[in-house]
């Protein structure tokens, strides 16, 4: 149960960094990664990842 | 009445060169934005900022680091997947940078680019939502080189929580972009906005932006700092309600505000590219930016410069900054940066003697309907470019008032390709400056000379390589006297 972002579509600008509750994302080289294991979806709220992310379709739930 | 060795004396230059002869004190009676109108402390703010004040334009320089990607707000006209070295154009960059990289490309730009007089963080991404990597950068930079400006650009969503920091930081000017004050106009350019951790779509999202920016407005101006304005003219979408977007600004204390066109290509692909809107015509721009006059004052010498840019408006120097080529110790040498200043200060004298000495030549007289005049320069207040080397051309308006310049009307591809000239390129031109009566520069050749003259743009380089004011005013005043003796 996480979400993970579809690098090809990534601009790595970082919102999703800066807003994921859980800490669960970082950038790993050029990209921005989820580590999936910190990952909680948000518990049932909107995914906050999903929100700031400027590029449609590009966080999504595995 | 004008004598006309008066005429020749100010035309061959001489009056440029000496401090202003009689009449009026060189600084007192300055354009709008020089210091006579404008309380010492703010000129002290504006004079080396080439955004923020006309004059300063011809002499300083700016950069722009691309250090703060993250953004809170989708704009109809950005594309946040959209990069290429190629294009000129705002939220366009090559590469991002650390705010360790970032400070170490301003070394090196103020090592080499002494008119290098303002940092500013504009994108791609919000300054102030991506504030953690704003702040480091800045606070790098400033450490080592003091004598530098600090500037930011926002869409004003995160405006309010950062203002202490702003003023803490000596951040003393912000540009924020406003395209509306009507929350139903807002719902046609923003798609959605990111706002407490949460997204905002349509009218919900606007009417946040609206109060956002405008708290952030005056909160700002409250506390001194310079705010410009900006809004993108998006023909049909928010083009006449702009003059209502200038008197709010205006009210709320904004300094300048600058009305851009939209760029607009599928090729960009942005909403606005892909859905047909397209930017507006110099003419609709100039439309707008004249119904605004009199309220907040208009920013006319914006070249829409890329997120990344660097050097003098209208150049970009970045590509020889790329970070590759950056070496590791940058030490700068302050002389040249002083010695620079100094040199400025003599170059504004003569620059301001010769706008002087153009409301000298025009004199007092009824008011006519003022000429539009289109000047080809390379710099110093000069009509030094030849036509076909001419990648922009200066529009000025002039009457009995004065000489006002109106706007930079910028070409994609100069006329004048190795030698030959371009017939499509020229009927571009001559399309952008289809509203112009006369066009000065350095030199012209016969063919294009013939053309702008049958579309009723009367060429001439009678006037090259002199000061381009006193050169529009004497045109103007010998056509105004000629017209009088006749009637």
């Amino acid at each position: 149960m996480a979400y993970k972002i579809i690098s090809s579509q990534c601009s790595a600008c970082g919102a999703c960094e800066f807003e994921c509750p859980n800490a669960a994302i970082r950038m790993k080289g050029d990209m921005s990664i989820i580590e999936a294991a910190k990952c909680t979806e948000c518990d049932g709220e909107q995914p906050r990842c999903v929100d700031a992310c400027p590029v449609e379709n590009t966080c999504v739930k595995i | 009445m004008i004598t006309l060795d008066a005429l020749m004396q100010t035309v061959n230059g001489e009056g440029a060169k000496a401090p202003a002869s009689g009449g009026c004190a060189s600084s007192s009676c300055g354009s709008s934005d020089t210091s006579g109108d404008l309380s010492p402390e703010v000129w002290d703010k504006v004079k080396d900022h080439p955004c923020y004040s006309e004059e300063a334009h011809h002499y300083f320089a700016r950069m722009h680091l691309a250090v703060a990607p993250a953004c809170n707000i989708k704009c109809n006209y950005c594309n946040r997947k959209y990069d290429c070295a190629n294009e000129s154009r705002p939220g366009v960059v090559s590469e991002r940078l650390t705010p360790e990289q970032g400070a170490r490309k301003t070394f090196a730009v103020a090592q080499s680019v002494p008119q290098l007089s303002v940092l500013g963080i504009a994108g791609p991404g919000d300054a102030l939502y991506d504030w953690r990597h704003t702040k480091s950068t800045f606070e790098k930079v400033v450490e080592k080189l003091p004598d530098i400006k600090l500037c930011i650009s926002t869409n004003g969503v995160a405006l309010p929580d950062h203002v202490d920091e702003i003023v803490h930081m000596n951040i003393d000017h912000v540009t924020i972009t406003i395209n509306m004050v009507d929350p139903e106009i807002g719902a046609k350019i923003y798609p959605w906005i990111f706002y407490n951790h949460k997204r905002y779509t349509g009218v919900e999202a606007a009417t946040i932006l609206r109060e956002r920016q405008m708290l952030g407005l005056e909160m700002l101006t409250a506390r001194g700092v310079l705010v410009k304005v900006n809004s993108v003219l998006i023909p049909g979408v928010n083009d006449a309600h702009l003059i209502e977007v200038n008197r709010q600004v205006k009210a709320r204390g904004a300094f300048l505000h600058n009305i851009m066109p939209l760029i607009s290509d599928p090729a960009h692909g942005t909403f606005y590219g892909l859905n047909g809107q397209r930017g507006p015509t110099p003419q609709e721009l100039k439309k707008i930016q004249d119904a605004c006059e009199g309220g907040a004052k208009l920013m006319r010498h914006c070249r829409q410069c890329r997120a990344d840019a660097v050097g003098m408006l209208g150049e970009d120097r970045g590509q020889e900054f790329a970070l590759d080529l950056l070496p590791e110790n940058i030490d700068i040498d302050f002389t040249q940066r002083d010695a620079y200043r100094a040199e400025v200060e003599h170059k504004r004298e003569a620059h301001r003697a010769a706008k002087s000495d153009a409301r000298e030549i025009l004199g007092a007289s009824a008011k006519e309907a003022p000429l539009t005049v289109a000047v080809v320069s390379k710099g110093d207040g000069l009509i030094n470019e030849h036509f076909g080397h001419a990648k922009e051309f200066q529009i000025y308006e002039v009457d009995s008032a004065g000489v006002r310049f109106v706007s930079y009307r910028r070409i994609q591809d100069h006329y004048c390709q190795g030698g030959l000239g371009e017939e499509s390129n020229l009927a571009r031109i001559i399309d952008m400056l289809k509203d112009v009566d006369h066009l000065l520069c350095a030199k012209i050749g016969g063919c294009p000379r013939a053309e702008l003259a049958a579309a009723g743009i009367s060429p001439s380089d009678d006037y090259a390589y002199e000061f381009i004011e006193p050169s529009i005013a004497t045109l103007y005043a010998r056509k105004r006297d000629a017209a009088l003796e006749k009637a």
